[in-house]
């Protein structure tokens, strides 16, 4: 895949590097740019990034897998985080994504955001989302499910479908 | 005759530098220790524990320390409990009863009953240190650290290639439990990684001390490889699509302490302990980099660097240690043959000395190869001077890099000068040669090693030739045509010395035999030259060595046995 972008991000971009005495520097940045407007960070925005700050290709790729914002794979259309830290976890969240896995076939043993093959969702656990108050929480997309249930859930998931 | 001036003289004592020294004790030993030492690139740096350790004669075991790679301090194997001496409040020295220094050991800081250790490979010592690299705290640490190591390791070394020479397997012995004590599910990483065309990668006996990393990007200078992912899944990986493939990648296999990086070229072939260690030479260009030659029963498995810092440091270059295969052969030059008749060596030197004694003087031509040992192409020399023949040795470039590679890709060029084969310029005679062939005025060609008709000197001036006598070890057009054909060695096939690029002459031992009738070419010239001049001489490659440094002007004041493993300098 070729990757384009456009002339108003890469400006952009070229102006963030100033900002810092390293060029190396402006990497987590140029990744954050790059997942806002492509969804997720390539192989080829990894090479663009690189050959942008004077870097080899791994000393992005290190960035990417070592942070778990960033996605090497586009997210399905509605994306559910679940909350897995402490209060979360003990107000019952793996229940919550097990249920998510177990309702659209994902893997629920697997550590990594997992993705239907259709494309319509895509179910990870995160860390803290900084509302234990009324765990479990649950993201979907930009908005916060407060002490959510199962139902909850597949309210969700009925929304999606 | 002999200069010994022109051997490099021993480095002039020009007021040495005082060496600043610290007091230090290891395991309740006083020893004296520089204050700095020179780090991975050389320069000086304040002394570590564990330089202080070595040279207490106590080795602190490590994965991720290496002498010539910047240090990283990731692996923990190299912890060691220490102490320092204690100050009072008054900012003097608090002394014990009896007037010595009263050692405060390192503690945690809210734990004051657990001891502390330092990673001693980077770890300063200071004045009146105590180091205790045998302590009980000190191997606890270790215990700890190796089990923690091999956590999520596989243990699989009945098929491990490192195995024999692997430091996980080495460190447990010493420090290690005999069963595991880790219940959970070990973490599963990728297996037989494809990382280029020569590395294969197992990143479950990785210990991650990151040795392959620092070097492909400091000495190397191909940043190519990295950890991806995060805490126990941490994977060592090159960017996807992208191939590990540098001239260096194989020394990453030696680096590695652990079986995680393989050579596909060695890797399931022989169990290193079966190995005969031989030390050697590469030939494969004008830097002469030392190596082991690990050999099984006359089969050569593998080349691996031999530490020499005056010449390759610890390191080689990967088209240098896979150029062994030509030894193996199947069709190598292995009958002597007069005629196209096969002979016996006694016959055949003593028709072609004949042949040659007889011949008009300055009648004989002789092309020696820069690849030929000193001690040969020495031999040679005294032949063509007996019979005022030409000589000259056919050069071969080659592109240069930052690193070890040469760009003169003979080994032993210096060789050929020093003993007056050739020029200072290699191969300006050979147009030479071949018009005195054609002229007639060349009756006779002694060709040691090289295929003339490459050079100019094709077929048709070849049969023009009343003696053509070629020495090789595989056929080639030159020994296809040859009345004479002398099956040689290949330098890991004898002994001998090079003389690299710089002037460094280095000697190389016996790894393997030869096969069939074939012999060191310098045994075969030895007889031949005692024949045609009736000189005699030594017959062991020490006593021919020892006569060569007396007759060669730059090689004056040498001995065989000066020469050492690493070898000597002389001016050039």
């Amino acid at each position: 895949m070729a990757l384009s972008i456009p002339a108003s991000l890469e400006s952009q971009l070229d102006e963030l590097v100033t900002h810092y005495p390293q060029k190396r520097s402006a990497s987590l940045m140029f990744l954050h740019a790059l997942q806002e407007h492509f969804g997720y960070v390539s192989n080829d925005a990894v090479e663009w990034t690189a050959a942008k700050l004077g870097l080899q290709p791994i000393n992005v790729y290190e960035l990417v897998t070592f942070y778990p914002m960033f996605r090497q794979e586009p997210l399905g259309k509605t994306h559910v985080k679940v909350c897995r830290t402490l209060s979360c976890a003990l107000a019952g969240s793996s229940e919550i994504r097990d249920h998510f896995c177990k309702k659209l076939g994902l893997n629920s043993h697997a550590h990594t955001p997992q993705t239907t093959p259709d494309g319509k969702f895509t179910v990870e656990f995160v860390e803290c989302l900084a509302d234990c108050g009324s765990a479990p929480v649950v993201m979907v997309g930009e908005s916060v499910l407060s002490k959510a249930s199962i139902a909850d859930a597949d309210r969700v998931l009925a929304a999606g479908r | 005759m002999s200069n010994p001036a022109t051997t490099t003289p021993a480095p002039a004592p020009a007021v040495p530098p005082p060496v600043e020294k610290i007091r230090i004790k290891v395991d309740g030993r006083e020893i004296d220790v520089p204050k700095m030492m020179p780090n991975w690139q050389g320069k000086l740096e304040p002394t570590t524990m564990l330089q202080a350790c070595h040279m207490a004669g106590q080795e602190v075991p490590h994965y991720c320390y290496h002498p010539k790679l910047p240090v990283a301090g990731n692996c923990r194997m190299c912890l060691v409990e220490f102490g320092t001496p204690m100050i009072g409040p008054d900012r003097k020295p608090v002394l014990n009863e009896d007037g010595s220094p009263k050692i405060a050991r390192s503690v945690l800081p809210y734990e004051p009953q657990t001891p502390r250790g330092a990673i001693a490979c980077a770890t300063p010592i200071s004045p009146g240190m105590e180091l205790y690299p045998n302590s009980p705290a000190t191997k606890q640490m270790r215990e700890a650290v190796l089990e923690s190591l091999l956590i999520n390791h596989p243990l699989d070394c009945p098929i491990c290639d490192q195995a024999g020479e692997c430091k996980l397997q080495e460190y447990s012995v010493q420090h290690g439990q005999s069963a595991s004590r880790f219940v959970e599910e070990k973490v599963h990483k990728p297996k037989a990684v494809d990382l280029g065309p020569r590395i294969v990668l197992d990143d479950e006996r990785c210990v991650l001390c990151t040795r392959c990393i620092r070097f492909t990007k400091d000495i190397a200078g191909d940043d190519a490889l990295g950890i991806i992912n995060r805490g126990s899944y941490n994977t060592i990986s090159a960017f996807p699509g992208r191939a590990f493939d540098n001239n260096y990648t194989l020394n990453t296999v030696d680096l590695c302490p652990v079986g995680a990086l393989t050579s596909k070229d060695f890797r399931f072939k022989m169990r290193v302990w079966f190995l005969k260690e031989t030390k050697s030479l590469c030939t494969s260009c004008g830097t002469g980099c030392n190596i082991t030659i690990g050999s099984r029963e006359g089969v050569i498995h593998r080349y691996e660097p031999r530490e020499n810092n005056a010449v390759n440091g610890p390191w080689m270059c990967d088209a240098g240690r896979l150029n062994y295969k030509w030894v193996g052969r199947k069709d190598r030059l292995t009958e002597v043959q007069s005629r196209g008749q096969r002979t016996t060596w006694a016959t055949a030197i003593k028709e072609i000395s004949e042949r040659l004694a007889s011949a008009t003087p300055g009648s004989t031509a002789i092309i020696a190869s820069a690849r030929q040992t000193t001690e040969e192409l020495y031999l040679l020399k005294r032949l063509a001077t007996r019979l005022g023949a030409v000589t000259d040795s056919v050069p071969r470039a080659g592109n240069a890099d930052r690193l070890l590679v040469c760009d003169d890709r003979n080994p032993n060029s210096q060789g050929a000068r020093l003993t007056g084969i050739t020029f200072t310029e290699l191969g300006i005679q050979l147009a030479w040669i071949a018009d005195g062939i054609r002229n007639g005025s060349i009756r006779h060609l002694v060709v040691f090693g090289e295929d003339v008709t490459q050079q100019g000197i094709g077929a048709d001036l070849l049969g023009k030739l009343e003696t053509l006598i070629a020495s090789d070890i595989l056929p080639n057009a030159t020994t296809a045509r040859a009345a004479f054909v002398l099956p040689g060695c290949a330098a890991a096939e004898k002994r001998g010395t090079f003389i690299n690029v710089k002037g460094r002459v280095q000697r190389f031992e016996k790894a393997a035999e030869a096969p069939g009738d074939a012999r060191p070419e310098w045994e075969v010239l030895h007889e031949l030259v005692e024949k045609v001049t009736g000189s005699t001489g030594f017959t062991t490659i020490e006593g021919l060595f020892n006569q060569m440094a007396k007759d060669v002007p730059a090689l004056a004041g040498l001995e065989w046995g000066k020469l050492g493993d690493t070898g000597v300098t002389v001016a050039i």
